[in-house]
């Protein structure tokens, strides 16, 4: 069920697409749902990142990944446990652009014996790897699309994306490593049985809709092939506000394009959300200098001050003595009267 | 608002980034490709729709039949013979590859590799 019901959800939005296509909705199809789905995106995207950024942190997260900042003698690890901002930069560029945290993944395993062993788990950072990059430069490349003149990035990457040279038009190398990426990650989850365990429904459906958007663009690009120049001109219309659909275009960009836009409305409300929430992880952020610099819980309440020890022996010291607990300081002498003048009464 | 400076400064360079193809089309003209014909000739081997999506497979057929299986019959189309050839075949009629081919490729980044093999004809006018 976890894998049926967003499997059927995207097939839906498939069959509603083409339907729509058919229908002659292609003005809906084709410029009102992506423009309302990219305001959405953006939207949504900054209402998220703003409420997140409304949420206070009050102290430094020190991870346990490296050796903090001590002694001099002891050699401090820059990266995993920086105390400066450089050393957050370094740590912050190589999650984004490596996955640093993925490839520290272990898995429990327990064999013969029984034992329990805890081994390395490389998959989700390998296939991770894998789909993020191919998927960045096909954005990139999509951008041949959207803008006329063509930046100047545009030939370097089909150059290198397609320097296989084969067949007609020639494989993007980026097109089959996201396809295998996904297929991949999806196996992850079906094989692996405690990623199985806790995969939800909103898991697979990400994958399967992105799969299906890189299937469908794989399909117009070498067997289903439409008019890429009436695309285009729709594309560049869209992004100079000024959209018009020339001639027919198959239904198969229709339904690209309507999945295209279902992820975009979908990005903000979901896990996907990590592309904006990367850069807010306290834990890797965060320069660990709770040492240097001394910070403020903001939610303190300003009418509380501060209560040293000294003061609240201050405060309780005649009822500590009086109960035997040790006192740093013992009572003033005129405090010793009132056992005596006690005895009298 | 916590880092408000930072948050912000984030927002501003993701919006920027999303919003790529708007602010820069506005730096350039567009134009939409007319490819040219130069010469008289109504009829094609296939209708424009087919030739439209799909000549690359078409070509790329050919050189398959043509250059590795060496079957150089000719096809005929409606009563016309055509040969199956880029130079001595398409180009006899879509004469120009600055005025015809360049033109829909240049526009969508297609950088097709048929003179690796070819010698290109010369450019008339």
């Amino acid at each position: 069920m976890k894998i049926l019901y967003p499997f059927i959800a995207v097939i839906g939005l498939i069959v509603i697409a083409f339907l729509g296509a058919e229908a002659g909705l292609s003005s809906l199809f084709g410029i009102v749902i992506p423009y309302l789905a990219i305001i959405i995106f953006l939207v949504g995207f900054i209402r998220k990142v703003v409420d997140w950024s409304k949420s206070p942190v009050p102290f430094r997260i020190p991870t346990t990944c490296g050796q903090a900042n001590s002694l001099p003698w002891i050699k401090q690890n820059k990266i995993e446990c920086p105390s400066t901002m450089s050393g957050v930069l370094k740590r912050m560029f190589l999650e984004i652009f490596l996955f640093r945290s993925l490839f520290r993944n272990t898995q429990a395993d327990i064999y013969d014996g029984p034992k329990l062993r805890y081994g390395s788990s490389k998959y989700l950072w390998l296939f991770g790897l894998m789909f993020h990059y191919s998927f960045l430069v096909i954005i990139l490349r999509h951008m041949r699309l959207f803008t006329d003149p063509m930046p100047f990035f545009i030939p370097i990457l089909r150059f290198g994306d397609g320097f296989l040279q084969i067949g007609t038009p020639p494989i993007m190398m980026s097109d089959v490593v996201i396809l295998t990426g996904l297929l991949l990650l999806f196996c992850r989850r079906i094989f692996l049985p405690k990623v199985r365990f806790i995969s939800l429904p909103a898991d697979y459906f990400p994958l399967f809709l992105i799969f299906a958007i890189a299937s469908t663009g794989c399909l117009m690009r070498y067997f289903m092939r439409t008019d890429v120049i009436y695309i285009k001109e729709l594309a560049v219309g869209l992004a100079t506000f000024h959209p018009t659909i020339a001639g027919h275009i198959s239904p198969l960009f229709y339904i690209h394009i309507f999945l295209v836009s279902s992820l975009l409305i979908y990005f903000p409300f979901s896990k996907l959300m990590h592309m904006g929430g990367i850069f807010m992880s306290p834990t890797r952020n965060l320069a660990n200098n709770s040492r240097m610099v001394r910070h403020i819980n903001p939610w303190n309440d300003p009418n509380l001050t501060p209560h040293s020890y000294a003061s609240y022996e201050d405060e309780f010291r005649e009822f500590m003595v009086e109960a035997g607990i040790p006192v740093d300081k013992e009572l003033p002498p005129k405090a010793e009267e009132t056992p005596a003048a006690e005895e009298k009464a | 608002m916590y880092d408000k400076g930072k948050v912000i400064t984030g927002l501003v360079i993701f919006v920027l980034i999303v919003t790529f193809p708007v602010w820069y089309n506005v730096r350039g003209a567009q134009h939409i490709p007319n490819p040219k014909i130069l010469t008289k000739v109504k009829h094609c081997v296939k209708p424009l729709d087919y030739m439209r999506a799909d000549h690359m497979k078409l070509l790329i057929d050919w050189r398959y039949e043509v250059v590795r299986e060496g079957d150089r019959a000719k096809v005929t189309v409606d009563g016309v013979q055509y040969e199956r050839s880029l130079v001595n075949g398409c180009m006899k009629c879509h004469v120009s590859e600055k005025k015809f081919c360049d033109q829909c490729h240049e526009y969508v980044d297609v950088n097709p590799y048929c003179w690796d093999c070819h010698i290109k004809p010369k450019e008339t006018e």
